[in-house]
């Protein structure tokens, strides 16, 4: 069986090459375990450590055994479940948001093809220029004291879902998964009496469960990873999601607290990629293709 | 209602029929009032049976949503930029003073010169990692998916976690992690993040092993689509391993790394959560960048904040800059997906 590659299997036949890939084959092992894993083997580690080993011999491993009660100590102590929870309903309410938009914009731009749809695509195309992080103010200054109704959305957890929404990369790639729909299914159905509500609920958005999945599983891990957002709009510790909360944690709890508190706060994502990984490792390619 | 007049002065002979309107507004109670109203009521029927009010309705939580958080705020700046407001007393109008005052403060050729040479570390630490760890791993068939998996796990560590987590690697002191490990080796201690010099090579560092994974995701895609024929008929005419590699893989990925390497760019044009929160712009603001001099025109604590018209002059100049690559980058991938 051969594979595009620059190694052919003609080329493995000859033995120096294929000790030369072997010897490869285990250095990007090594390397992968120890540089990309490393830290989090030694997170691991440290966690159930105490204190003065990882202060005194930081890379010993348990020079005077494990502690596993740290971890149970961080999860009451520092109230982690609190957080975690503000984190899912972070994460959750701007999934939710995302999907909305994404889906029925996508389906209104790409099926139902009003003639001011290509203005308002372009409209929504060309806020990809203009990067997120470059609106935080006048975006905080909005959310502050929404237009027309005057309320504000500060401290509130609509100010962290609503703003997740404006996703042109959502909007570009839920257009572009429709637009390759047969359209002789949409007909059939629009010929049988369907109507745009029912064409959407029942045809399109049911065939288009792998782009759902896609956008789904990249929109949790965003909501679970932003930091700065939601570091603005939640200034209320309560309602702040776990990873705003932990750089305040950190000066007042001892280290090995800590450190079993950033492995209780970085298990879930990991598990969640684990478990999702073909989404993240096969589509993260479609990042480029959709602006074209 | 119409009629068919000869027009005067014209020949009998050639005549022409014209479609005129009674030239009497008595004549005719209705009058072309009626007609142009019926062909409005006619269009707005025809449009609300025609199914407009529901593709409105599909395109409402868009329309909210991207016209509050994106296109008024994006409004908004260019708007703030020129205003003076303490959002108290109403905003008014400075002209180019909030440019005026960004342009000439002592902290901005700092802040750029900090965030050139981050991305500037950036691409030289980061930028070749990735592509040589996607092109060696695409030739290991069987655990290459094991080694994406390797590859993308610190993708999706919290950063605020990954940063926190680093700051214990980077302890000065002779126990700190890394200096434990570079102590094996007769090296250091480095002064990592008190240091002046050390401070930007080690936020880039853990940028790098925050990101590396994504991009080599991005690399290996794009290896599995060069065509295999290319490569056979390489073969056939003799070439070798690296042959194959410099003249028909690197060619091929051409596009990509120019795609990935404005990308690059970008996003670290925009760093900010590094230097936030390793360092907070320190040491004696060696780590200090455009965005977070932004967060402290407006939010920082130690300036005061609240100067939001410096806030939006600076992030305007910066989006100018940004957009420009955007736009770079758009042509290019446009170009890239035709090909």
């Amino acid at each position: 069986m051969s594979e595009n590659s620059f190694v052919s299997t003609t080329d493995l036949r000859r033995t120096g090459v294929r000790w030369a890939r072997r010897i490869l084959n285990v250095v990007i092992l090594l390397l992968l375990v120890v540089v990309a894993l490393g830290p989090l083997l030694w997170l691991a580690k440290s966690a159930v450590t105490p204190a003065q080993d990882t202060l005194r011999k930081p890379m010993a491993i348990w020079p005077n055994g494990p502690d596993w009660s740290i971890l149970g100590d961080a999860w009451n102590g520092l109230h982690l479940g609190h957080y975690m929870v503000n984190t899912l309903i972070i994460a959750a309410g701007s999934w939710a948001v995302q999907m909305l938009v994404a889906t029925t914009a996508g389906y209104a731009l790409s099926v139902l093809r009003p003639s001011y749809g290509r203005f308002l695509y372009g409209a929504v195309l060309a806020t990809m220029f203009v990067p997120t992080v470059v609106l935080l103010v006048p975006l905080y200054l909005t959310v502050l004291k929404l237009p027309l109704i005057h309320t504000s959305l500060v401290n509130t957890y609509w100010g962290a879902f609503l703003p997740a929404g404006a996703s042109a990369f959502n909007v570009a790639l839920m257009k572009r998964f429709f637009d390759n729909l047969p359209r002789e299914i949409l007909e059939a159905a629009r010929v049988d009496g369907a109507g745009p509500v029912r064409l959407f609920t029942s045809i399109v958005l049911p065939m288009s469960r792998p782009v759902l999945g896609v956008v789904s599983v990249f929109a949790l891990l965003a909501a679970w990873k932003d930091f700065i957002w939601p570091l603005i709009v939640l200034p209320d510790p309560e309602k702040q999601p776990i990873s705003v909360r932990l750089p305040s944690l950190a000066p007042v709890t001892p280290i090995d607290t800590f450190l079993a508190a950033l492995l209780i706060s970085t298990a879930l994502p990991i598990v969640f990629f684990l478990f999702f990984q073909r989404f993240f490792l096969r589509s993260e390619g479609l990042e480029g293709a959709v602006k074209g | 209602m119409t009629q068919i007049q000869a027009p005067a002065g014209q020949q009998p002979g050639r005549r022409r029929p014209t479609y005129t309107t009674p030239a009497s507004p008595g004549s005719d109670p209705h009058g072309p009032h009626t007609g142009r109203a019926a062909r409005a009521l006619a269009r707005v029927s025809g449009w609300w049976r025609g199914g407009g009010p529901v593709t409105v309705l599909f395109l409402l939580p868009m329309l909210l949503v991207f016209g509050l958080f994106s296109w008024w705020p994006i409004a908004r700046t260019v708007v703030m930029a020129f205003q003076q407001t303490n959002l108290v007393e109403p905003a008014h109008w400075v002209g180019f003073a909030n440019f005026h005052r960004v342009l000439s403060d002592p902290l901005l050729p700092t802040a750029l010169r900090n965030t050139v040479v981050f991305a500037g570390l950036a691409f030289v630490i980061g930028y070749p990692i990735p592509l040589l760890l996607a092109i060696a791993m695409s030739d290991l068939r069987r655990a290459r998916g094991l080694y994406a998996v390797l590859a993308y796990l610190p993708v999706v560590v919290p950063p605020a976690v990954a940063v926190l987590l680093w700051q214990f690697f980077y302890d000065a002191s002779g126990d700190g992690v890394f200096n434990t490990v570079l102590g094996w080796f007769g090296i250091g201690p480095v002064p990592w993040l008190v240091s002046a010099h050390w401070v930007l090579p080690s936020l880039v560092m853990e940028a790098t092993w925050a990101a590396a994974g994504g991009t080599v995701i991005i690399y290996l895609a794009a290896l599995t689509s060069v065509p295999k024929e290319l490569y056979d008929a390489a073969e056939v005419d003799g070439a070798g391993i690296w042959r194959k590699l410099f003249h028909i893989t690197l060619p091929h990925l051409r596009a990509i790394m120019l795609v990935t390497l404005i990308l690059q760019i970008i996003g670290t044009a925009q760093v900010f959560l590094e230097p936030y929160l390793f360092t907070d712009g320190g040491p004696d603001n060696a780590s200090l960048t455009v965005l977070l001099l932004i967060y402290n025109y407006a939010f920082g604590s130690t300036t005061g904040g609240g100067d939001y018209g410096d806030a939006t002059a600076l992030s305007l100049l910066l989006a100018l800059a940004l957009a420009l690559l955007s736009w770079i980058y758009f042509r290019l991938t446009r170009s890239w997906s035709d090909s």
